[in-house]
């Protein structure tokens, strides 16, 4: 299952129950050239629409908030070198965290690809 | 007016062009009733001359430094400022440009803030140091809320041999940011342990080095105990010239250094403008205040220097900046960086070891004076002395014989009757034999 | 995520013309430096130092061992290194520097000179104050100054930069609302417009920050303020003029709403150069405003500092400035350095900085202030407006200006005249270079799209103005002409060092020089 934000975060539940987080498409092309993610801790408790990480290009700072509420399971180390992975596979290889969800349901209120899709042109 | 261009020919022409019949229209905005119908009560304007004139009468009033001998420190010295220092800072093209913004037409700037933060950095014995900070004092402050950053905690003991201005101004700051900012007694004789202080609520312990008395103490065992238990040492230099000599706090595991760099390069002007240096380990870099130059290369590959990490800083993160400071020091970080390189390596450690040998002498021949104890074993510049009576007096009574003598460090700690007989006395390579006879002569009198 | 403030890399090498390469890298007078270290040699300096006489060491254990790593260059190498530096820099001497809301006044070198007497220069701040009762007459005076200047009843002086003048500022109306027991008032209004100091400064004093939109006139929402006022609201922050250049014509309104509610106003005075000897801040309702002297008063902007950031004080907060404080006694003034001394009635809310502030800033603001006096101050402003004026009516028809006029002291243009043309507003900036122009501040105000805040200050002639416009107008025609983007994106390409690659610099920080390792060097 994968789901949108509206703040163009998402989020895809993994086979093991845990859920995988990064930002879109959209908003890696909206920022431009990431030149540093800074990440979570893991064990760090996060709340839905709470502040989780945070993207930065040369000119732009923008927060990363948690699509649901969990236990920060694990981050994505790869990105403190490599950056560039958030602009080049911002659904793959630039994830973010990953996280222990405290409720699944609280991803029925998110938005699907083709919904997401839609408000995305909604915002050109 | 000698400043203003413009003619009244010329003002009439651009407000025909504005479409306006007059200045006063421009002003349409501003409600009617606080539009000023007259100039304010101020004098007319003056010319060169005659502002000269005042500035001389207003000079005339006061006791330079360079015009009686003077031992004064407590965290600001005169030292010798090379000439071709003072011409170079005047150049245009640094006096009047600003902020880097723009890197194709500021390489300069931005070269010697490289040049700057690499000589920054290789001095205090750190990793990496921002591009300057308004001063010594005001960069404490910030060293403290870069560790309570850090390590997620609000809790500073401040060591009482780090300089009272220091001391305050973090007391300020935690006061109203809700932080706790503990203040040891102060430590004139240099027994204070602060080892058994740290918890795991502290977020950094600040010590002076030299201490604000004078004394040079090795922190190491401090910043193991401050690793221990998860917090930082916070190391403040006020005389920047003892690091030609004197063991650095890199070298001592400290984890940020903040240091006063007037010293080099920088006329004492009555305390300002100065220099504040800030280090730190590398790691910690993204939690750093300030502006920092970093190096890159431009679109035909030469190497060039940007302001970088500029995400940390308010004109982009606002209420989540690292700091609200928005300017560094950048000429008198320049003056700095020009001393600096005139002296070099040799030049340096000369010029330290030159004010170390003038302070032993000094401590020697004060020493000797009945009535007068040293108290510090160790020292750079600096040192205390304990005096038979109040040293508020000592220092005027000097001054009556036109002599800057040293400071009463009851003028930072007035209600500390302890602490009333002590006098800090600072020499550097600007003291003579002479001065030192006198100040010895004069003392003998006074005492 | 604004797009505004996307602005990507540096584009690929577009147009680099065809000048023929040098074998030296040099260009004329562009002439490359390496860095001091890159230079240095054992064995010579740039000092003569007289030798050190046989003494016993008193550093118990703490010398240093081992070198340092600082490079020996002689003097004549060091003057010409400084000397090449500042020929890859442009200031206010080298031209037009419209840089808004920065104020890149003519810097007089008379300034220069009085800021050097002895007397003055060479004063140590801890002499005993009966030894300097001039510099503090002096000090008093320019303060009298401000006060008349801003009709406020007190200011501090201590305050090393704008910013931290911000700081001074919400610090005494954080200790005036302690000191009446309203210390609970932590909300903070900050319309959109302003500059990223004020809810950083905001914040930093423990306030919470509470946005407030701009109108579409570019001003303060006048019912969006009112429907924000609470209880809970300790103070307002406005910049008059703001950012977008304009005055904000309800800012009586504004106050008496503030204070009738029971909170403060704090004024930005950034922009005060616009209003100088004709408006005074203190009869708008403000209870604080600091004071850029580096702009409105003419000391130099250094490549960005130091500054100084004097704050004037209604009578409400007045008691809480912070230490030190200047007084007057019998025996001549006073210097209050500890709360037991700041007098009856007076609570400092502590200390900024180390030791009384920028004295040598305080030297030159005066001097600037004494040769323009009140009638000249007057003119300073009036001219600084007219002139921004005549650049937003001479250009209005080929930028778009983003609200309109009259302005104050700065004209604002966004990027709609650039619209379809490939152009960003970037890229017209850096074409200005090219032009020798210093650009004006671009991406600020973030409330327009594409800012571009030109400030030509009152020292700029009608010639040099006319020159700027000449330049700017042709260069927004040769925008829309098909097929120029491309020549905009590789700008500039002059000076000496083409667009540089802030990405990498920010990816992979190298913010310092290190000693090329044997095997680098080996690899090259």
């Amino acid at each position: 299952m994968l789901k949108f934000t509206k703040d163009h975060e998402w989020i895809r539940l993994e086979a093991d129950g845990s859920a995988t987080v990064g930002i879109t498409q959209f908003a890696q092309e909206q920022l431009g050239d990431v030149v540093y993610v800074e990440l979570p801790a893991v064990g760090k408790e996060v709340t839905k629409g709470g502040d989780a990480a945070v993207v930065e290009s040369v000119k732009a700072a923008s927060e990363v908030y948690a699509p649901a509420s969990g236990k920060v399971a694990a981050v994505n180390d790869k990105l403190a070198g490599e950056p560039a992975l958030v602009n080049a596979s911002p659904m793959a290889a630039g994830w973010f965290f990953k996280l222990a969800l405290k409720d699944k349901g609280e991803l029925d209120g998110l938005m699907d690809e083709a919904a997401y899709g839609k408000f995305c042109e909604g915002l050109h | 007016m000698r400043y203003l261009p413009l003619t009244e020919t010329d003002r009439r022409a651009m407000l025909q062009a504005i479409g306006v019949p007059s200045i006063d229209s421009l002003y349409r905005d501003v409600p009617a009733a606080v539009r000023l119908k007259a100039p304010v009560e101020l004098p007319h304007h003056l010319g060169e001359l005659e502002v000269e004139r005042e500035f001389q009468a207003y000079a005339a009033a006061n006791l330079g430094t360079s015009s009686v001998p003077a031992f004064l420190g407590a965290g600001a010295y005169r030292h010798h400022i090379p000439a071709s220092v003072d011409h170079l800072i005047q150049r245009g093209e640094f006096l009047t440009s600003y902020t880097p913004y723009q890197p194709e037409v500021s390489q300069g700037t931005l070269q010697y803030l490289f040049e700057f933060q690499t000589q920054v950095a290789l001095i205090t014995g750190m990793e990496v140091a921002n591009a300057s900070m308004y001063d010594g004092a005001s960069a404490c402050a910030e060293a403290v809320a870069m560790a309570n950053r850090l390590t997620g905690r609000t809790k500073a003991i401040l060591s009482g041999g780090l300089h009272p201005h220091y001391r305050e101004i973090c007391a300020t700051r935690a006061r109203w940011a809700g932080w706790e900012a503990v203040a040891a007694e102060p430590d004139a004789l240099a027994r204070e342990d602060l080892a058994g202080a740290i918890d795991d609520k502290t977020s950094c312990v600040v010590v002076g080095s030299p201490s604000f008395f004078g004394h040079l103490r090795d922190y190491s065992a401090l910043a193991n105990a401050c690793h221990a238990k998860g917090a930082l040492l916070v190391v403040a230099v006020t005389e920047v010239v003892s690091l030609g000599l004197v063991k650095p706090p890199g070298e001592m595991g400290a984890d940020i250094v903040v240091a006063e760099g007037q010293s080099l390069g920088i006329p004492l002007s009555f305390g300002g403008p100065y220099l504040g240096l800030f280090a730190a380990r590398e790691k910690f870099v993204r939690q750093m205040p300030g502006r920092l130059c970093g190096e890159t290369v431009d679109l035909e590959g030469k190497r060039g220097w940007v302001l970088t990490l500029s995400t940390r800083e308010q004109h982009i993160r606002r209420e989540r900046a690292t700091s609200n400071i928005c300017t560094n020091s950048s000429l008198c970080a320049l003056a700095f960086t020009i001393h600096l390189t005139l002296l070099g390596e040799a030049g340096f450690a000369r010029l330290a070891a030159l004010n170390h040998a003038r302070a032993v002498e000094l401590a020697e021949r004060l020493g000797a004076i009945k009535g007068i104890e040293v108290l510090n074993q160790s020292f750079f510049n600096e040192f205390t002395l304990k005096l038979g009576k109040p040293a508020a007096e000592v220092v005027e009574a000097l001054a009556a014989r036109r002599i800057l003598g040293g400071v009463p460090v009851s003028r930072f700690y007035p209600k500390a009757p302890a602490l009333a007989d002590l006098m800090l006395v600072a020499a550097s390579e600007m003291n003579t034999e002479a001065e030192i006879a006198a100040l010895a002569a004069a003392l003998e009198e006074v005492l | 995520m604004d797009r505004s403030q996307d602005r990507k890399g540096p584009p690929a090498a577009a147009g680099s013309g065809t000048t023929p390469p040098t074998l030296s890298g040099n260009r004329g007078l562009m002439i490359e430096e390496p860095l001091i270290f890159e230079q240095g040699q054992e064995g010579r300096t740039g000092v003569d130092l007289p030798p050190v006489r046989p003494h016993a060491e008193r550093l118990g254990a703490m010398k240093r061992a081992g070198r340092i790593g600082l490079p020996g260059l002689s003097e004549p190498q060091v003057v010409r290194h400084f000397t090449r530096l500042s020929q890859k820099n442009y200031g206010i001497d080298s031209g037009l520097y419209p840089l808004g809301s920065c104020t890149m006044k003519h810097n007089p070198r008379l300034n220069e000179k009085v800021a050097r007497m002895p007397g003055l220069a060479d004063l140590h701040p801890l002499q005993p104050v009966s030894t300097v009762q001039g510099a503090l007459a002096l000090i008093d005076r320019l303060a009298h100054w401000l006060k008349t200047l801003t009709g406020m009843p007190a200011v501090a002086m201590s305050p090393g930069a704008g910013a931290h003048g911000e700081l001074c500022g919400m610090l005494a109306i954080r200790a005036a609302l302690e000191a009446r027991g309203d210390g609970a008032r932590r909300r903070v209004l900050v319309p959109e417009s302003a500059h990223g100091t004020n809810p950083a400064t905001a914040a930093e004093c423990g306030f919470a920050i509470d946005p407030i939109p701009a109108n579409a006139r570019g001003r303060v929402d006048l019912a969006a303020f009112k429907a924000k006022l609470g209880s809970d609201v300790a103070a307002l922050m406005v910049t008059n003029p703001n950012t977008c250049g304009l005055f904000e014509p309800d800012m009586l309104e504004l106050a008496d709403a503030l204070h009738a509610g029971g909170a403060y106003f704090y004024c930005d005075g950034a922009n005060f150069n616009a209003i100088v000897g004709r408006v005074r801040p203190g009869d708008l309702g403000i209870d604080c405003m600091h004071i850029n002297l580096h702009k409105t008063f003419s000391t130099p902007h250094g490549g960005g500092g130091p500054g100084s950031g004097p704050v004037v004080l209604s009578a409400a907060l007045a008691p809480f400035a912070p230490l030190p404080a200047i007084l007057h006694g019998p025996e001549g003034f006073r210097l209050a350095e500890a709360s037991e001394t700041a007098g009856a009635g007076n609570a400092p809310f502590g200390r900024l900085k180390g030791f009384h502030g920028q004295m040598g800033m305080f030297i030159r603001a005066l001097a600037y202030m004494m040769s323009h006096g009140a009638d000249g101050l007057a003119q300073v402003a009036a001219d600084a407006v007219l002139n921004a004026n005549y650049l937003l009516a001479r250009l209005g028809d080929v930028l778009t200006p983003a609200f309109a006029g009259p302005c104050m002291h700065e004209a604002l243009f966004d990027d709609r005249f650039l619209k379809e043309s490939g152009v960003t507003t970037l890229d017209f900036a850096k074409a200005m270079i090219d032009e020798g122009f210093h650009p004006m501040t671009m991406y600020f105000p973030l409330v327009v799209h594409g800012a571009l805040l030109m400030e030509p200050t009152e020292t700029e002639s009608k010639e040099g103005l006319d020159q700027f416009i000449a330049v700017v107008r042709g260069l927004a025609l040769r925008a829309k002409e098909p097929g120029a983007a491309a020549a905009f994106q590789g700008a500039p390409y002059f000076t000496p060092r083409r667009r540089l690659d802030e990405t990498a610099a920010a990816r992979h920080p190298v913010l310092r020089w290190r000693p090329p390792t044997a095997a680098s060097e080996a690899a090259e």
